[in-house]
């Protein structure tokens, strides 16, 4: 049980993070609280309308998956992306961002 | 051509740069010259059949898509979402925005609305016969772009030659077959295409391209079951093989994302997206994936003491978690009869339930297993090119080609399943011999170069009776093929792997020695290899020009004088349909006519090829088993004015009614017990000559088709089933002839109006199940017998 305090020391010791990477676990909790804010709606309420439950979880979803991408892109200790600038993988964060919202909204009914 | 440079090195460095980058790009123009030459063959083979008959849509499917393509031009988009057609499956009607796969026709509405818009005038018909072509010269364009993902530009090109001429996917995609495949071949092996350029490269960019081009295969085909079930097949393979790197998390998750939502964007699809079996794979995949990568990353963070108590919590806990989830899953999917799986899905997983439990999927001639020499009619030489390609990809194995390699073997499983899926098959055919060839003709080429005089070489030349390909000398980065990728034209890989030779003399463990074959032997292999090409070429353009190029729309035949007859007998009943009826009268015929009656007769049909209520075409089925008052009854019931048979007996043609009566029977059958097949069969065959059973000579089907037979050679000979018939002599009670085409080969017959007046009474029906009905007759005679 010990294990515990000493995983949260080795973790303080990791959170000084660049700046950068810090935040994304935080945004990476953020979003994983609103979709289960979402699937409990959706549990005490009732699926209908499907779709949009669906736009809403796969929303959710998505954001956070694509920034898990760009944090594996972005950070430098990760070998296999050193020729990609910084710069590149947030814009196609972006750009897959864009294409993610559009098809959410346009699915939102 | 080389400018001195004064640097350290020398000239010569610099000049083997430039002439390197002069090579480069002289491999580039070649390499973009052939493709364009590519690219106008895979056209040109297709237009066999524009040449020896019309520009004519050929088959049945391609009618309803052209009828469907016509709406979309006349009427704009938003009419064709919303678009409801009452004038198929007669009183049902047919939802088509919800039930069509859109990607065909919008492909070819976009197309025909630019080209018209450039003041271009193309028809509708014109631009929905050449689209087919067109799409299979991108086709093999994305065929070049994933072979060269995978090996290198020269595999590629050879990849893309070959797709351009495989004669599977000719069969589907000639000038004319307006069908759904012609554009979801290329739309598969472009998404394969981007799959694979993001798991090498780990970009987003691409990532999000390979999302949005599955959508347009979602919008395409059906078949995008078969990509979001490979693409987590290949993760799992990865995973398991302990090839997981970030990149294949890049690759797949976004995908999974997006694409779920894209498909469900798509009506047909809609929520099956995410309810039905077919997808489940890939959300499985989605959570064991990030879990892995949950793994990885804290295995990074801990020390390998503590990863290991981490792990045996995660463990314990992530197992009854798991236990639990899947408890859940088989208790929700087992509930559904089909086990959440859709019919032809399954048909794919066990191939034996269709001809058990679904008579329809298993009576399309296309969804029958196919023969062994089918195999090497449809890819010819590739099949056995096609386990040297295997061989090939696993030296060196990278992610890339394992994923080619399970390509072919689910393509292989499902091919022998299912005849239309040998069409999957073709493109995985092509990339992997396009990969044995061009690894071939490396290492004989390379042979011969060496022992050319004046070549120096270290290399020793031993016997080897098999071709084998040496690994780069950094074996540690042979997942990298991006370095593959990067060098442009074969020769300078050679030049390249020469350099290796001579750096190294003495071969390091991880380097094999450069093999190399005696010269003669090399330059006999050369022409052997490029006359099997040769031998290819020919049966391709002989299947493109005799087998596949018919449009069973119009069939021909040899004369005795060496002249080609012309059988043009179905469009004469079709005009004749619109031209001598109603616009509003309906028309009864066997649902392989359905299609080809709406869009060229412009009448309302009760079944077409839509196949999607069985009971509905049970109903005609057992209408055309019975006797002719039975069969007028529930014609009647269903507002039907004309009937329509095919007849193949007075020229000989095999694909007519009578032969189709089988399944007529076996679908009634299924639907209305009293159907029986015993009934109409003498020691288990299905005969119509005087051995037949009286069931038999009594239906409609027969009289219809038999009726004054006998008076074209006064005996009566069928020519398809050679015998003569049974019952030569009948007139028909409830039905007259209105119609027979030149060759008797459509035959069109009009319901006769009910009695005015009923002589004697009412009688009980003789049959044995029927209800009795009352004494009351109307004046008009509606009765429906189905209430």
């Amino acid at each position: 049980i010990s294990f515990i305090p000493y995983l949260f020391k080795r973790f303080q010791n990791f959170l000084p993070f660049p700046g950068r990477i810090e935040r994304f676990t935080f945004y990476l909790l953020d979003y994983n609280l609103c979709f289960d804010k979402q699937v409990v709606y959706m549990a005490v309420v009732g699926s209908f309308p499907f779709n949009s439950f669906l736009s809403g979880v796969l929303s959710c979803i998505g954001t956070a998956v694509l920034a898990v991408c760009l944090r594996i892109q972005v950070n430098k200790d990760n070998k296999e992306f050193k020729d990609v600038a910084p710069e590149r993988a947030f814009a196609d964060f972006i750009l897959c961002n864009l294409v993610l919202h559009l098809v959410i909204m346009n699915f939102l009914g | 051509m080389a400018s001195p440079e004064s640097t350290i090195n020398g000239p010569t460095k610099a000049a083997g740069a430039d002439s390197k980058s002069l090579r480069n790009a002289f491999g580039g123009v070649i390499a973009f010259i052939i493709l364009v030459l590519i690219g106008v063959l895979a056209f040109s083979i297709r237009l066999f059949s524009v040449i020896k008959y019309e520009s004519v849509i050929h088959e049945f499917d391609p009618y309803f898509n052209y009828r469907v393509t016509q709406f979309l031009s006349k009427n704009g988009i938003y009419d064709f979402w919303n678009w409801f057609d009452d004038r198929t499956w007669y009183p049902l009607g047919r939802v088509i925005g919800g039930t069509v796969y859109p990607g065909l026709t919008l492909t070819a509405g976009t197309i025909w609305k630019v080209v018209n818009s450039l003041n271009i005038p193309l028809s509708v018909e014109t631009v929905c016969v050449f689209t087919a072509p067109i799409f299979s010269a991108f086709a093999s364009w994305a065929a070049y772009l994933l072979t060269k993902e995978v090996k290198g530009p020269g595999a590629g090109l050879t990849a893309a030659a070959l797709l351009a001429m495989v004669p599977s996917y000719i069969s589907r995609s000639v000038a004319g077959s307006y069908d759904n495949e012609a554009v979801a071949i290329f739309a598969l092996v472009f998404t394969f295409y981007l799959y694979i350029k993001t798991l090498n490269t780990g970009s987003l960019f691409y990532a999000t391209l390979n999302a949005l081009a599955y959508f347009y295969m979602v919008c395409s085909w059906g078949g995008y079951t078969f990509i979001i079930n490979l693409i987590p097949m290949h993760v799992l393979l990865c995973i398991v093989t302990g090839r997981y790197s970030s990149r294949l998390y890049i690759a797949y998750a976004p995908l999974v994302v997006l694409g779920t939502l894209l498909a469900a964007l798509v009506p047909v699809v809609g929520f099956n997206a995410v309810l039905t079996s077919e997808h489940f794979a890939s959300f499985l995949v989605f959570i064991i994936i990030h879990v892995v990568a949950l793994a990885y990353y804290i295995k990074g963070i801990l020390s390998p003491k503590m990863f290991k108590v981490a792990v045996t919590l995660v463990v314990s806990v992530g197992l009854a978690v798991c236990c639990a989830v899947i408890a859940i899953l088989i208790a929700v999917v087992a509930s559904s009869p089909t086990k959440g799986w859709s019919g032809r899905s399954l048909t794919l997983l066990d191939p034996t339930y269709a001809s058990k439990y679904i008579p329809i999927i298993a009576s399309v001639s296309e969804h029958q297993p196919p023969t062994w020499p089918s195999y090497f009619m449809d890819i010819n030489v590739l099949a056995f090119l096609v386990p040297a390609g295997i061989i090939a990809c696993f030296m060196p194995l990278s992610d890339s080609s394992s994923f080619v390699i399970l390509y072919i073997v689910t393509s292989v499983y499902f091919s022998g399943v299912m005849v239309r899926l040998m069409l999957v098959l073709a493109p995985a055919a092509c990339i992997l011999s396009g990969i044995a060839l061009s690894e071939a003709f490396n290492v004989l080429t390379r042979s011969i170069k060496f022992q050319l005089p004046g070549i120096a070489g270290n290399s020793t030349s031993e016997e080897n009776g098999s071709s084998s390909v040496v690994a780069p000398s950094d074996v540690s980065k042979t997942e990298k093929t991006e370095e593959v990728a990067k060098e442009k034209p074969v020769k300078k890989n050679r030049k390249k792997e020469k350099e290796n030779v001579e750096k190294k003399p003495t071969p390091s463990k991880t380097e094999r020695r450069l093999l190399v074959l005696p010269l003669e032997a090399s330059v006999i292999a050369v022409l052997l290899l490029v006359l099997l090409g040769a031998f290819y070429v020919v049966h391709c353009v002989w299947a493109a020009a005799e087998a596949y190029s018919a449009p069973s729309i119009v069939l021909t035949s040899q004369s005795n004088d060496g002249g080609l007859h012309v059988f043009d007998d179905f469009r004469e009943a079709y005009s004749w349909l619109s031209h001598n009826t109603d616009v509003d009268d309906k028309v009864a015929s066997w649902w392989d006519y359905g299609y080809q009656t709406t869009a060229m007769a412009n009448r309302t049909v009760l079944v077409d090829n839509n196949t999607w209520n069985n009971t509905h075409i049970a109903t005609v089925g057992t209408a055309m088993s019975s006797p002719e008052k039975q069969a007028w009854e529930i014609f009647h019931s269903l507002d039907v004015k004309y009937v329509l048979v095919v007849f193949g007996g007075l020229v000989g043609y095999p694909s007519d009614d009578i032969n189709k009566f089988l399944w007529m029977v076996r679908i009634g059958g299924g639907e209305f017990p009293h159907i029986k097949e015993p009934d109409y069969l003498r020691d288990g065959q299905y005969r119509i000559d005087a051995q037949a059973t009286p069931t038999m000579l009594n239906c409609l089907m027969y009289k219809l088709s038999y009726f004054r037979f006998v008076e074209t050679d006064g005996k009566g000979f069928d020519r398809v089933r050679r015998t003569e018939i049974g019952k030569k002599h009948f007139k028909l009670t409830h039905f007259e002839e209105v119609f027979t085409t030149h060759h008797w080969m459509v035959r069109i017959y009009k319901l006769k109006p009910p009695r005015n007046r009923i002589r004697g009474k009412t009688k009980k029906s003789k049959s044995s199940v029927r209800r009795s009905v009352s004494s009351k007759r109307d004046v008009k005679g509606k009765r429906n017998p189905w209430h």
